[in-house]
């Protein structure tokens, strides 16, 4: 098939499609497990054949936070990467390569996961013990996700020596901040699982030192959260311009941003930790200050995002105050459903701000607040720009249109998600500033008065958990529809260009070398010192308990 | 780099309150002394009724001073150990009276557990290996229920305490 007609090179349009099916498939088993914890939690249900609520948390954590977003993520970058800056077969091979052993390393996890052996959650803090498996799936899914990285450095750094002087494409640029962050992140990750987590499991030494697990632990899991939001903004800052007939604003401060991003989501991990003994608080407000600093990029994004939406209503003729916002396409789901997302991105922000805020933690954490405020973020910012994406990238792969009809669900998906998530946030919120812990089976606490106040919230979490999963019966069902059935023809792929009033982009953006050091730099700076003493002043370690988990 | 003069504007100012903002939690936390709980002391998490803190007579609730109190517990799953009563009951409920000031200390003798009593802002971790501790002072009467808020195994969501504040007369 010709090449124009597809948008994309054929074979990676292939590749970008195989981690699509993985992501949709895991959007649906993962939205199944999520209403399913509702019903629990609500008293009114009971899992049938023995299965646990702590199993389908499990599962729910694992396949939504850590499969649904890498395979999309991955996928999507490379279909970025195809169009900017080309792959070569030799690229395409290793990238399949890569799928493969991350696809494996899911199913071995999933296994473990679906018999029973690892119901610890996707945080699976020690001194929990599942099966070997668990860890080792884990493990490989991580070292997949290395042969992308590599193979997306490989990519840009190819055509920067074709182009020799020429400012890489903005969104390849992206790609590689991203994949960057993911590296540097993972490291940590893959240090606790395949130095810790996996001898240990393997009885090959008897005991882990947990505050070292889990300090690895959100070394990785606060960057986390930016390597699925990245992509997002990825969307918002190269392809909506396009979309709603703009151009982007400023290619320097897209870029700027993503720098920030990159050297201020890692070096903060203990903000997921501040109510835990043996760190100094010291320490630990050093890193909050630290996390906050993404406030800055933030706000540029922010800026971006509504100087382009203006630009672009005036450029059509709109010249009162607000008019122009009238002008944004508020019927082309492939814009609403990711400026509804960037609405949510308002309060979500707000929340995040909240949680991290050294003493104001106290009030939050491990409640269900903390539950309600990801799922804004991740479960509805990053999600619904995700399925913005899809909307034109699945038809731009396949070869077919997205017709009326796609564009039609679509607008519904969004609104049925928005309202769904509307009920279940909100009363996850309330109830957690009432006092209501996450990650918690349906309970009367012995008859407690005030479990019975968090009672009521929970039944409607259960109703907005129906609502959503309805709406993810719905995506899942475009998605499918997209791939199958919709009727052939073109889907173009969007990518916007830079404004032509907009400055050129200062060559200092691209010196790689600069960013990765400043990052290192403030990693070393603010975990050397909490990661001796703790090393110093560890407590004897301890052995797994794997019959608490059965 | 250019930067637009709104855009500069609104950067000015966004970063100015983040500064404020900052400047007001580390006043909060180095001047008033609001730290998140962070005690750094170990314990062999096998040994902890050895450790003075954890031993039999000290568990459960104890004055220590006119209106002080420390409040010294051991969490295990699925239950949070507050001592027995001099019937050598096991303690299911504590009164702690109205306005007094309380240090909460606890470690675990398994996996990680919650500390918190809902609807304060008493709330810590409970980390194998560590004793973590959290001062108080309890302005509001009422009955208040001690939950685990970390996962710890199946019967995770069981376990809780009772903690009545009550009045002083
Ligand atoms: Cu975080
Ligand atoms: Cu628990």
């Amino acid at each position: 098939m010709n090449d124009k007609v597809k948008d994309i090179n054929k074979d990676d349009g292939k590749l970008v499609m195989a981690h699509m099916y993985v992501a949709f498939i895991s959007l649906f088993i993962g939205g199944l497990m999520g209403v399913l914890q509702t019903m629990v939690r609500s008293g009114t249900f009971t899992l049938p054949f023995g299965i646990g609520y702590y199993q389908i948390l499990t599962v729910h954590g694992v396949i939504l936070a850590l499969v649904l977003t890498t395979f999309f993520i991955v996928g999507f970058q490379f279909a970025l990467m195809s169009k900017t800056v080309g792959m070569s077969d030799q690229q395409r091979e290793s990238a399949w390569f890569g799928y493969w052993i991350m696809l494996f390393g899911t199913i071995t996890t999933a296994i473990t996961i679906l018999v029973g052996k690892a119901n610890v959650l996707y945080t699976f803090y020690a001194p929990l013990k599942a099966y070997p498996t668990f860890y080792i799936g884990l493990a490989l899914v991580v070292i997949g996700s290395w042969i992308a990285c590599f193979t997306n450095f490989r990519q840009l750094a190819l055509w920067k020596k074709h182009h020799p002087g020429e400012k890489s494409p903005l969104l390849a640029y992206m790609v590689v901040i991203n994949m960057l962050l993911w590296f540097i992140a993972t490291l940590g990750l893959a240090a606790t699982v395949l130095i810790q987590f996996i001898p240990w499991s393997l009885g090959m030494v008897d005991t882990i030192n947990v505050l070292v697990s889990r300090t690895l632990f959100w070394y990785f899991g606060h960057p986390l959260v930016y390597f699925w939001l990245l992509p997002a903004y990825m969307a918002w800052y190269a392809i909506i311009p396009k979309i709603i007939g703009g151009k982007i604003f400023s290619d320097s401060l897209a870029r700027l941003a993503f720098v920030l991003f990159l050297m201020f989501s890692i070096p903060v991990g203990f903000h997921h930790q501040l109510t835990e003994p043996g760190i100094d608080p010291l320490w630990k407000f050093i890193q909050v200050v630290l996390t906050f600093m993404v406030i800055i990029p933030s706000l540029l994004t922010a800026f971006s995002m509504f100087a382009t939406f203006e630009l672009a209503g005036r450029s059509k003729g709109y010249t009162s105050l607000f008019g122009w916002f009238k002008a944004l396409p508020w019927k082309d789901v492939r814009f609403f459903a990711p400026m509804a997302g960037m609405i949510t991105f308002i309060p979500a922000g707000t929340g995040g701000i909240i949680n991290a805020s050294h003493q104001m933690n106290q009030v939050i954490h491990n409640t269900i607040w903390v539950t309600g405020h990801f799922h804004l973020t991740v479960g509805t910012t990053v999600i619904l720009t995700f399925f913005g994406i899809s909307y034109w990238l699945i038809p731009s792969l396949t070869g077919r249109r997205l017709t009326k009809k796609v564009n039609t669900l679509g607008m519904i998906q969004t609104f049925v998600w928005m309202i769904g998530m509307f009920i279940m946030s909100g009363s996850m919120h309330i109830a957690g500033l009432l006092g209501a812990p996450r990650r918690s089976s349906y309970s009367e606490y012995g008859g407690s008065e005030q479990a019975t106040e968090w009672i009521g919230y929970q039944i409607s979490q259960a109703i907005g958990g129906s609502i959503l999963f309805i709406g993810i019966i719905l995506m899942v069902y475009i998605f499918f529809y997209m791939v199958f059935a919709a009727p052939k023809g073109y889907t173009e792929f969007p990518m916007a260009e830079v404004s032509e009033n907009a400055e050129p982009t200062p060559k200092f953006l691209e010196n790689w070398k600069l960013w990765i050091g400043i990052t290192i730099a403030l990693i070393l700076f603010a975990y050397t010192v909490p990661f001796i003493d703790m090393l110093h002043h560890s407590p004897p370690g301890s052995p797994g308990f794997e019959d608490l988990i059965r | 780099m250019h930067l637009h003069k709104y855009e500069r504007i609104w950067l000015i100012f966004g970063i100015s309150s983040l500064v404020l903002f900052l400047v007001v939690l580390g006043v909060g936390a180095f001047y008033k002394g609001t730290q998140p709980p962070s005690h750094l002391a170990t314990v062999d998490p096998t040994k902890v009724e050895e450790h003075e803190a954890f031993r039999e007579e000290n568990l459960g609730l104890r004055k220590v001073g006119e209106n002080d109190y420390i409040v010294s517990v051991i969490a295990s799953a699925f239950n949070y150990n507050f001592g027995k009563d001099d019937e050598g009951n096991t303690i299911r409920k504590i009164e702690i009276p109205v306005g007094s000031n309380v240090l909460f200390q606890a470690t675990t003798t398994d996996v990680i557990h919650g500390f918190q009593l809902a609807g304060t802002n008493v709330n810590m971790m409970v980390e194998p290996g560590y004793i973590n501790s959290l001062k108080t002072t309890f302005k509001k009467t009422g009955t208040y229920t001690l939950i685990c808020n970390e996962y710890c195994g199946t019967g995770h969501h069981l376990m809780a305490f009772e903690v009545e504040v009550i009045d002083n007369e």
